[in-house]
């Protein structure tokens, strides 16, 4: 869904033509004075137009131009941002066609078949809590649970995966969003969303910009920077009698376009003022806010609200399920362990024989590691006529087969220790008291161990062996979390299993800490306590009990499989229902953050230079001697101040690719991102201007009436 | 001349007066943290003492205040000392003690009043002819002692809003107050006083003294006066000339004490911090930050001057102008800059008569807003407001909501210390813009153009940061300027004071956020360097048009 530009990051030319026209409309004054420095800009060019038009000159007009375009070039930057974003709304409205919900009659969800009474109504006049039927080849007309029936949906419109999801009535699996597609048979959905704010909307206001509020760090920084603003203003105004009074002292310095008996001209003193402001960061500030909202979408997530992105950047402690997070989401068999005085490979055959139906992906790891392990050819179910193949049931906890030989039958079955050890119990079999140490070994080591056993008739039942089930935690998972230990985020995993297999997971994988045996509850008092002691948690969840802790958690990430009470608690959606991104959520979060930070420093550190280049512009007519002050060597007083007005309009388009896509950043001590970015844009925020102005002046100086 | 040069005197001077301050910087800094900590003990000689004080005063001592209660006694207590010492200077003449000495008109009473409570002792008028010796001791002397005590309760309060813990009880003003005059200036002043009597200061009840060549000058109880006028960063002298008049300061030795005098608190109090704080660490960042922009001001004007700029100090080898020939230019250089670095304004030598970038390096310190280390409280408050700024500046750069010792920097912070950092900068140049477009102002100067300007500049540097020293040519005696520099001493001392009480409310509601390996580092060289450098800089960017206007265009002719 990302646009194509947006997408390699780096800034097109067409982007600029595109985003003239809105560069224009910003220069509204109403618009304009919610961004104090550029509106003072603007009041400036102003200004300067009318000296420019009473008293024309080169000099004057040049400086007119260019802080038009000062102005125009934040608008611009601004308006490529929201261009972007603009682009990934126009394709999500095209989910957004006008559909006819099929709403129930009697209003009474508990149908058995789609062939009930149903009244036509516009989808927009849907009301929460209406009951409407959608069948195959049907859109979904508004957000909503699943509370009858089964389906498969294709979410693409939404999420951009193709592949179709299945939705049912009750469990977390149940939510549907308006403007989603079903394939394959029909659903009673309950309607959750009031018109017009139904997740598609929502998406589209968020991704358009439209809804955007000021984060609180955003919030500090204007007023910093407004501080900053009304400090520059003071020196630039005081300037002035001071300055009158500095001329009447030396009467006999000529009077210049720059400095005459009524003091500095007005059109110098205003370019004094716009180069002091921190134009740089005033212009480039909602640029970068809505860039990394867009830089989120571009990966799939929804944040709604800029607080929650920047809150990720503040985040101390990351709450991770275990499942589909640290691990891969199923279990897969890595050993067999025999029980003395059984042979391995008839355990493995065992355990392939009560495995074959089984298609769970554990099962199925049971048949791969036997053949892997012991060259066992996987057998066709349909090979083994006789066999009466035994599900996995709650009550019993076993699956297995009977397989009907010569007459006699044959019983294997596997499963929970307890289980099976009851089951050779009651077949009269007298339990290997050996077999209590494997599955205390497994368990210890963090894996689940299934206990395979057999019963031939006239045999006593006899327990075989442990199936060794692990859970592999995914690649890289320990590098990854070492990053994060060393930015400071502590990673706590969550997990039902119980504290010893917990254990093993966590130290295998390297989180700093674990909840085992967790409830929903044990979560929330988690999040109260990090809380408490001042830590900002972020978690993920897609269940109705992850709700009351994604709400709670500073970052709440709601899968976008999960429930639409899960999706209402959090402060984010992940669309590819990725638990994993979370750390990149973070990622981003900091880099929003880091971002304007290093162009604050950068644009506050121009200003050093930029007094070199004005200062001694102004005043060497009167004090020879300040012209030592112009290390810079600019050729005239007017191109020294033309110069230092275009480097300072040039400097916003030329950062506007790293406002959108943000600074560098590498995960690592604040110490060592510190030391790097004062470097880059503290030093070379002193440095680069000194550069920048003096090579503008070089061309400025050519132009007639300059030099 | 032979023997030992200027820069090896230099060089042993400021390093003995490093060492001295680094000697003391622990003890002292401790002692401090136990005065203003401490639980209310009952049987000690010290806690009787105190609870007769609040008895007196009607004040229950465990009654903490909210920061707008602690301000409201602040200022209360402010308004009543400069009523009191109003009345005081108007009756004069009815009371014992007066030299002779008529009651001071209204302007004047008004002026000195606001000037003494403000903790700036901006002199209008010659102690020695005007002030009898009542007055001095019991008038002048005693907002010595309080006026330093509030710069030094507000400091702590802001520590405290760090240190505390979700709550919106800071304090009560009554007991800082009467701890920290009875338990650290009292006692420090006291040795003090009596140790420059031993070297040759006055110290007597006569009115009139005569020396051998017949002449006749006032005496008094200048020892008493001197100790905490330097020790509060008062800096209001007993005689008009100051630290240099000999009664005051006869000799290099006591001259030494002085300077060491007006550094040692605010020197000290970043250990205070520290260790309210719990981490030590944090307080030596501080202190050294200080310690850095002390060294290059105290280096810079040492080094001007020696050079000296102009036929005459050419000459001689060094710009002697103004200065007594008996403390010559390292110690005059040394209180110089550690007297405008503190916010203090006691001299013993005239810094109108220094060169011009030596002049503009006092009037740069100045400028700096008194932080390093600034007045007594004050410069550490300062310091701190400014450490706020540069964690925030620099602390998004490592991808987090700024934190400073764990209390996060939002809008409200940022508000109140962008306020304070607005307020001395806005006094300065809006009076120095107002006053040099008056031109009936321009005879108040005594040199014209670059030289002038830097006298203006420096009476309002000096009254907006509550400093009181003077480039001595300056007229400041009139109408316009009393009024005009009265209120920047009034604005400039008492805004910051409730901004920053403020800032402690708003940062002592939060619950501390504990670091982490994320957490930008506050206690390394790194941090030192920055807010070092925020410092500078953006006092720089703010006076820089001025400044080039007067001290560096009359230093570059």
């Amino acid at each position: 869904m990302a646009s194509p530009t947006a997408r390699n990051g780096l800034l097109d030319p067409k982007q600029w033509v595109k985003s003239t026209p809105a560069a224009f409309r910003k220069l509204d004054p109403r618009v304009m004075w919610r961004n104090p420095v550029m509106f003072i800009v603007e009041i400036g060019a102003a200004f300067t137009t009318v000296l420019a038009a009473v008293d024309p000159s080169v000099f004057a007009w040049t400086i007119t131009v260019w802080l038009w375009l000062t102005v125009l070039f934040a608008n611009a930057a601004e308006a490529i941002a929201e261009g972007r974003g603009k682009a990934q709304a126009d394709s999500l409205r095209k989910a957004k066609t006008d559909t006819v919900a099929r709403k129930l009659a009697d209003q009474d969800p508990r149908i058995e078949s789609p062939r009930a009474a149903t009244i036509e109504v516009p989808a927009p006049e849907l009301k929460r809590g209406d009951y409407v039927l959608v069948e195959a080849g049907q859109t979904i007309p508004g957000d909503g649970d699943v509370v009858t029936g089964i389906a498969s949906v294709d979410e693409s419109a939404i999420t951009g995966e193709s592949a179709p999801v299945i939705r049912e009535s009750g469990g977390d699996r149940c939510a549907v969003m308006g403007g989603t597609k079903v394939l394959s048979d029909w659903i009673v959905v309950e309607i959750t969303a009031e018109p017009g704010k139904s997740f598609l909307d929502r998406m589209i206001a968020l991704v358009e910009g439209s809804e955007r509020r000021k984060t609180p760090n955003e919030i500090a920084l204007n007023i910093l920077l407004a501080a900053m603003t009304i400090i520059f203003v003071l020196a630039v105004v005081t300037m002035q009698p001071v300055a009158i009074f500095s001329k009447d002292y030396m009467a006999a310095a000529p009077n210049t376009a720059v400095l005459n008996q009524d003091g500095v001209t007005g059109i110098v003193l205003i370019s004094l003022l716009v180069c002091l402001i921190p134009t740089t960061i005033g212009a480039l500030l909602s640029a970068i806010g809505i860039a990394g909202m867009d830089r989120l979408v571009q990966r799939n997530v929804l944040a709604m609200s800029g607080r929650a992105v920047e809150a990720a950047g503040d985040v101390d402690t990351l709450l991770l399920d275990k499942t589909g997070t640290v691990t891969y989401g199923n279990r897969r068999a890595s050993a067999f362990l025999a029980v003395p005085g059984i042979a391995g490979s008839h355990l493995a055959d065992a355990a392939q024989l009560s495995s074959l139906a089984d298609e769970t992906p554990e099962g199925r790891s049971i048949v791969v590691y036997a053949k892997e392990g012991y060259g066992l050819r996987e057998r066709d179910t349909g090979e083994l006529a006789h066999a009466e193949w035994i599900e996995f049931a709650a009550q019993t906890r076993m699956s297995g087969v009977d397989l009907a030989e010569h007459g006699s039958v044959h019983r294997i079955r596997k499963g929970a220790a307890a289980a099976v050890i009851e089951w050779v119990k009651t077949q009269d079999g007298d339990p290997d008291p050996r077999v209590d140490e494997l599955v205390d070994q497994v368990s210890r080591e963090g894996g689940t161990p299934l206990v395979v056993a057999e019963h031939r008739d006239g045999e006593s039942a006899r327990v075989l062996g442990v199936i060794y089930l692990k859970d592999v935690v995914k690649d890289g998972m320990a590098e990854r979390f070492s990053r994060l230990r060393a930015m400071g985020i502590r990673t706590v995993m969550v997990t039902g299993d119980n504290p010893r297999t917990a254990k093993a997971i966590a130290a295998e994988a390297g989180v700093d800490d674990f909840l085992a045996e967790a409830k929903p509850e044990d979560k929330m008092a988690l999040i109260k306590r990090e809380q408490e002691s001042g830590r900002m948690v972020a978690m993920t969840g897609d269940g109705t009990n992850d709700a009351p802790a994604l709400a709670a958690a500073d970052v709440g990430v709601a899968m976008n499989t999960g429930t639409s009470a899960a999706k209402e608690a959090g402060n984010m959606v992940d669309l590819d229902s990725d638990p994993t991104k979370l750390i990149e959520i973070v990622a981003i979060g900091k880099q929003l953050l880091m971002t304007r930070g290093a162009l604050t420093t950068f644009s506050i550190a121009n200003d050093i230079a930029k007094y070199f280049a004005i200062i001694p512009a102004i005043f060497a007519v009167i004090y020879p001697g300040l012209d030592a002050l112009n290390i810079m060597r600019l050729a005239s007083p007017e191109s020294a101040i033309v110069s230092a007005v275009v480097f300072n309009a040039i400097i916003i388009i030329a950062l506007v690719p790293l406002a959108l896509k943000g600074v560098a950043y590498k995960p690592g001590s604040a110490s060592s991102l510190l030391r790097r970015n004062l470097l880059v844009y503290g030093l070379g925020g002193i440095i680069t201007p000194f550069i920048g102005i003096k090579l503008i002046d070089l061309v400025v100086a050519l132009i007639p009436g300059m030099a | 001349m032979g023997g030992i040069t200027i820069d090896a005197t230099g060089a042993l001077l400021v390093a003995a007066m490093v060492a001295a301050l680094a000697l003391s910087y622990k003890p002292l800094g401790d002692y401090m943290y136990r005065v203003v900590t401490r639980e209310h003990h009952g049987t000690s000689f010290s806690g009787r003492v105190e609870r007769g004080v609040y008895r007196a005063i009607g004040v229950r001592p465990s009654a903490e205040q909210h920061w707008s209660g602690y301000a409201r006694s602040v200022l209360a207590f402010s308004a009543v000392s400069i009523v009191v010492l109003y009345l005081f200077q108007r009756v004069q003449g009815r009371l014992p003690l007066d030299n002779g000495f008529a009651g001071l008109e209204p302007g004047l009473a008004w002026n000195t009043a606001v000037s003494f409570t403000t903790n700036t002792n901006w002199q209008a008028y010659s102690g020695e002819s005007a002030m009898g010796i009542l007055i001095q001791a019991s008038g002048l002397a005693v907002q010595n002692f309080v006026s330093a005590a509030v710069g030094i309760a507000v400091a702590v309060v802001l520590v405290r809003g760090f240190a505390r813990k979700a709550t919106d009880k800071l304090g009560n003003f009554w007991v800082d107050l009467t701890r920290i005059v009875l338990w650290i200036l009292l006692p420090i002043s006291f040795v003090a006083a009596i140790v420059l009597v031993a070297g040759g200061v006055v110290q007597n009840l006569t009115d009139f003294t005569t020396t051998a060549n017949d002449q006749t000058i006032t005496g008094g109880l200048v020892a008493s006066q001197e100790a905490i006028k330097n020790l509060g960063t008062n800096g209001g002298g007993y005689y008009n000339a100051n630290a240099a008049h000999p009664f005051e300061n006869p000799t290099t030795w006591t001259n030494f004490l002085i300077v060491y005098l007006l550094l040692v608190i605010p020197f000290s109090l970043p250990r205070t911090f520290g260790r309210i704080v719990r981490d030590n660490r944090q307080g030596f960042a501080i202190v050294s930050v200080m310690g850095v922009i002390a060294l290059i001001s105290t280096a810079l004007v040492i080094g001007f001057e020696k050079i000296g700029a102009g036929t005459v100090p050419q000459a001689v080898g060094a710009a002697m102008e103004g200065k007594e020939v008996r403390f010559g230019i390292p110690d005059s250089g040394l209180f110089a800059a550690a007297t405008t670095l503190t916010s203090t304004g006691s001299v013993n030598s005239f810094h109108d008569s220094y060169t011009s970038f030596g002049g503009g390096v006092l009037l740069l310190n100045m400028m700096l807003g008194e932080v390093a280390p600034g007045g007594v409280g004050a410069g550490l408050y300062g310091l701190l407001v400014l450490a706020v700024i540069t964690v925030f500046i620099a602390g998004l750069m490592v991808g987090r909501t700024p934190e400073y010792l764990g209390k996060k920097i939002g809008a409200r912070e940022i508000k109140l210390a962008s306020l304070y950092f607005l307020v001395t900068p806005a006094l300065l140049l809006v009076g120095v813009a107002a006053s040099i477009a008056v031109p009936s102002n321009l005879h108040a100067m005594q040199e014209a153009g670059p030289h002038g300007l830097s006298e203006m500049l420096y009476a309002f540097a000096s009254a907006s940061n509550n400093n009181g020293s003077a480039f001595a040519g300056f007229g400041a005696n009139t109408p316009w300027f009393n009024t005009a520099l009265g209120l920047c001493m009034m604005f400039g001392r008492f805004l910051p004071i409730i901004l920053v009480l403020a800032l402690a409310g708003s940062l002592a509601k939060q619950t501390p956020v504990p670091a982490t390996a994320g957490t930008f580092p506050t206690h390394k060289p790194l941090f030192v360097g920055m807010v070092v450098g925020v410092t500078i800089v953006l006092v720089a960017l703010t006076f820089l048009p001025v400044l080039a206007l007067g001290p560096v265009a009359e230093g570059l002719q």
